[in-house]
């Protein structure tokens, strides 16, 4: 089977399990709703002139409460998933993830700043803004500290992005010692969350997300040479310095674009590139894809979970503990580090 | 783009006073080398000589600090890492590999030079993988992971992707290094083959005998710089071997292969056949230092 066919194979699989997921958690909540009249009041939303039709209230429920939402964890499960491939294949570490240049730190100074400092931002910065501005500028600043003469050495990078995280953390404490009655809010943001998602803030990641995406997949060949290492990526004919700092670029916006939105998720970007590795094998061109359609499915599913209990709790709770077992289950059982 | 005609006038690779610092260190001073197409070229010289520095920056891997290096004309350090790997494809010495690909996914990353990044996969760039693996003897484990290999086997898959690259210049890091006598044998018969077919071979070759019998030239390197060129019996002389290994050594003919054979001499060891030794001791820590170079 070439490669063409599995990518088509397993992308159609994932898109299938992603709709189930979709019309199954659309279903749960305060009201459940049978997914047969889910698929029809989906399916009769109004840009499509499908002729559905469903009961009002079911309409209203799946269309203007619980859709925005699930479609937010879809996109960001997808920045993250695919964030999280493009930076351990980047950075040839089993253990990168999409915050390993400080992207989530940064962003989460900006958005606790906004919280907790007493004086409004200039130029009219909301928290997502200031946290999206943050984690941007974070990622350019680690970038220009790791870069000497036209070179950035990976194991660089990854150094001086583990001291800036260090560094953020003790503004974030600092921060946190200081927030007084607003340190539940703080708290909240700190461990990622969907809740109140409007359909503005989706409709923003869906028009920023999708033109990235196509941008890494166009450089998933260019990736799989550079994990042969540079020296040999470059007699192979890829640019190297030039293709890193553009894979570095955008999967830091991408990824920035997704914690301002949400807070900091972890651990969907780590484990989700990982598992796709186990099925799919090492190829950046079947695995970018599939990482994508799996992480939309992984965040939505835990994110049912994480508003379906009794109260609910920030979906990042639910993604490290459900998700480091299966990754700890995945280390043990096969041989995950590999990349 | 010139490379690759038989009709360009020669030599196909020039490199002219080339040196290179690494951190520092003057790894190679004042080296020149020409090498015409149709010809296989092989660098000799104790550990440290500064052989895989040689070839790393004849690839473009490094910039020299001094001179130059043209192959079909032109400056490879000017040119693209496109246009430059259409004209130069390495075979590297470390093979350890840290993924888990299939052989032939490593073989077709070969073809990267001459891909953009919208083109389809074309008849050409089949054939060229095709052809690779079989001379290369490595079809029969195509749909292996390069990581269950071995350290020759993963030898020769790195040999069959530089053949995919289908590049005038073919730069070998002791391409024999991890194979056993037999694919010793057929690699080098290999690069003969594609040296007689227009292409230029330089590798890197620890094995004197073996760099006899197969180069047309040789090139000994000595502490980065170069102390003598030409053909193998010319090169390989018990004084210029004294000169930079410090070792001393006996110079005969192969009764089998009729090429330049190099014994070396242990402490206090005479040649069999009575000749008193021609060289003195070994000086200690000479040709033992290995830095990797």
């Amino acid at each position: 089977m070439t490669l063409r066919t599995r990518t088509l194979a397993w992308s159609a699989g994932l898109t299938a399990v992603l709709a189930a997921v979709l019309v199954i958690s659309a279903g749960i909540g305060p009201v459940s709703i049978p997914p047969a009249t889910v698929a029809r009041a989906l399916l009769s939303a109004d840009p499509l002139p499908l002729g559905f039709e469903a009961p009002r209230t079911s309409r209203i429920i799946v269309l203007n409460v619980r859709l925005p939402r699930i479609a937010l964890a879809a996109f960001v499960g997808v920045a993250l998933a695919t964030a999280g491939t493009v930076m351990q294949g980047f950075f040839r570490n089993p253990m990168a993830d999409p915050s390993i240049i400080g992207v989530s730190s940064g962003a989460a100074v900006g958005a606790v700043a906004t919280i907790v400092l007493p004086f409004a931002f200039p130029f009219g910065l909301e928290l997502q803004g200031a946290a999206f501005l943050a984690a941007v500028i974070t990622a350019f600043a680690v970038y220009l500290i790791a870069t000497q003469g036209g070179q950035t050495p990976t194991a660089t990078l990854l150094l001086a992005g583990v001291a800036v995280q260090t560094f953020l953390g003790a503004i974030i404490s600092l921060l946190l010692l200081h927030s007084g009655q607003s340190i539940r809010r703080v708290v909240y943001w700190l461990m990622g969350h969907l809740g109140g998602t409007t359909w503005g803030e989706v409709r923003v990641i869906a028009v920023v997300l999708p033109p990235l995406f196509f941008v890494l997949l166009f450089y998933a060949r260019d990736l799989n040479v550079l994990l042969l290492g540079e020296e040999e990526a470059h007699g192979l004919g890829v640019e190297v310095e030039r293709t890193k700092r553009i894979l570095l670029a955008v999967s830091s916006v991408v990824t920035a674009a997704a914690v301002a939105v949400t807070g900091v998720i972890g651990f969907v970007g780590l484990i989700v590139p990982h598992g796709m590795r186990l099925l799919v094998g090492p190829d950046h061109r079947i695995l970018l894809p599939t990482s994508a359609l799996a992480g939309a499915s992984f965040l939505v599913a835990t994110d049912t979970l994480a508003r379906s209990g009794p109260a609910e709790v920030p979906v990042g709770i639910v993604t490290a503990a459900l998700g480091a077992p299966f990754f700890l289950y995945l280390l043990r059982s096969r041989e995950v580090t590999k990349l | 783009m010139t490379g690759g005609d038989p009709a360009q006038p020669n030599p196909l690779l020039a490199v002219d006073g080339l040196g290179v610092q690494l951190d520092g260190t003057t790894v190679l001073d004042g080296i020149d080398a020409t090498a015409d197409r149709g010809r296989f070229l092989g660098i000799v010289g104790p550990n440290g000589a500064g052989k895989t520095t040689l070839l790393r920056t004849i690839a473009g891997a490094i910039d020299p600090a001094a001179g130059r290096v043209a192959v079909a004309g032109e400056p490879i350090h000017d040119l693209t890492s496109k246009a430059a790997s259409r004209l130069v494809a390495k075979v590297p010495q470390d093979t350890t590999v840290g993924f888990e690909f299939d052989v032939r996914t490593v073989v077709e990353m070969g073809r990267n030079p001459h891909r953009s990044r919208v083109d389809g996969w074309t008849d050409t760039d089949v054939a060229a993988v095709e052809q690779a693996l079989d001379r290369t003897d490595t079809r029969q484990f195509a749909d292996r992971g390069i990581a269950t290999l071995s350290g020759g086997e993963r030898q020769r898959v790195l040999l069959a992707r530089a053949l995919a690259q289908d590049a005038p210049l073919l730069l070998l890091d002791e391409p024999t290094g991890s194979l056993d006598i037999n694919h010793q044998v057929r690699t080098l018969e290999l690069v003969r083959d594609l040296v007689s077919e227009g292409r230029t071979a330089l590798a890197a070759i620890h094995d004197l005998d073996l760099a006899a019998r197969f180069c047309d030239e040789l090139v000994l390197l000595s502490d980065g710089g170069v102390v003598a060129a030409g053909p193998p019996e010319a090169v390989l002389t018990e004084s210029e071997i004294r000169n930079a290994f410090g070792a001393s050594v006996v110079v005969s003919e192969n009764p089998v292969t009729e090429t330049v054979s190099v014994t070396a001499l242990g402490a206090g060891e005479t040649p069999a056949d009575g000749r008193s030794e021609t060289s003195p001791a070994p000086q200690p820590g000479r040709g033992s230092k290995d830095s990797g170079r």
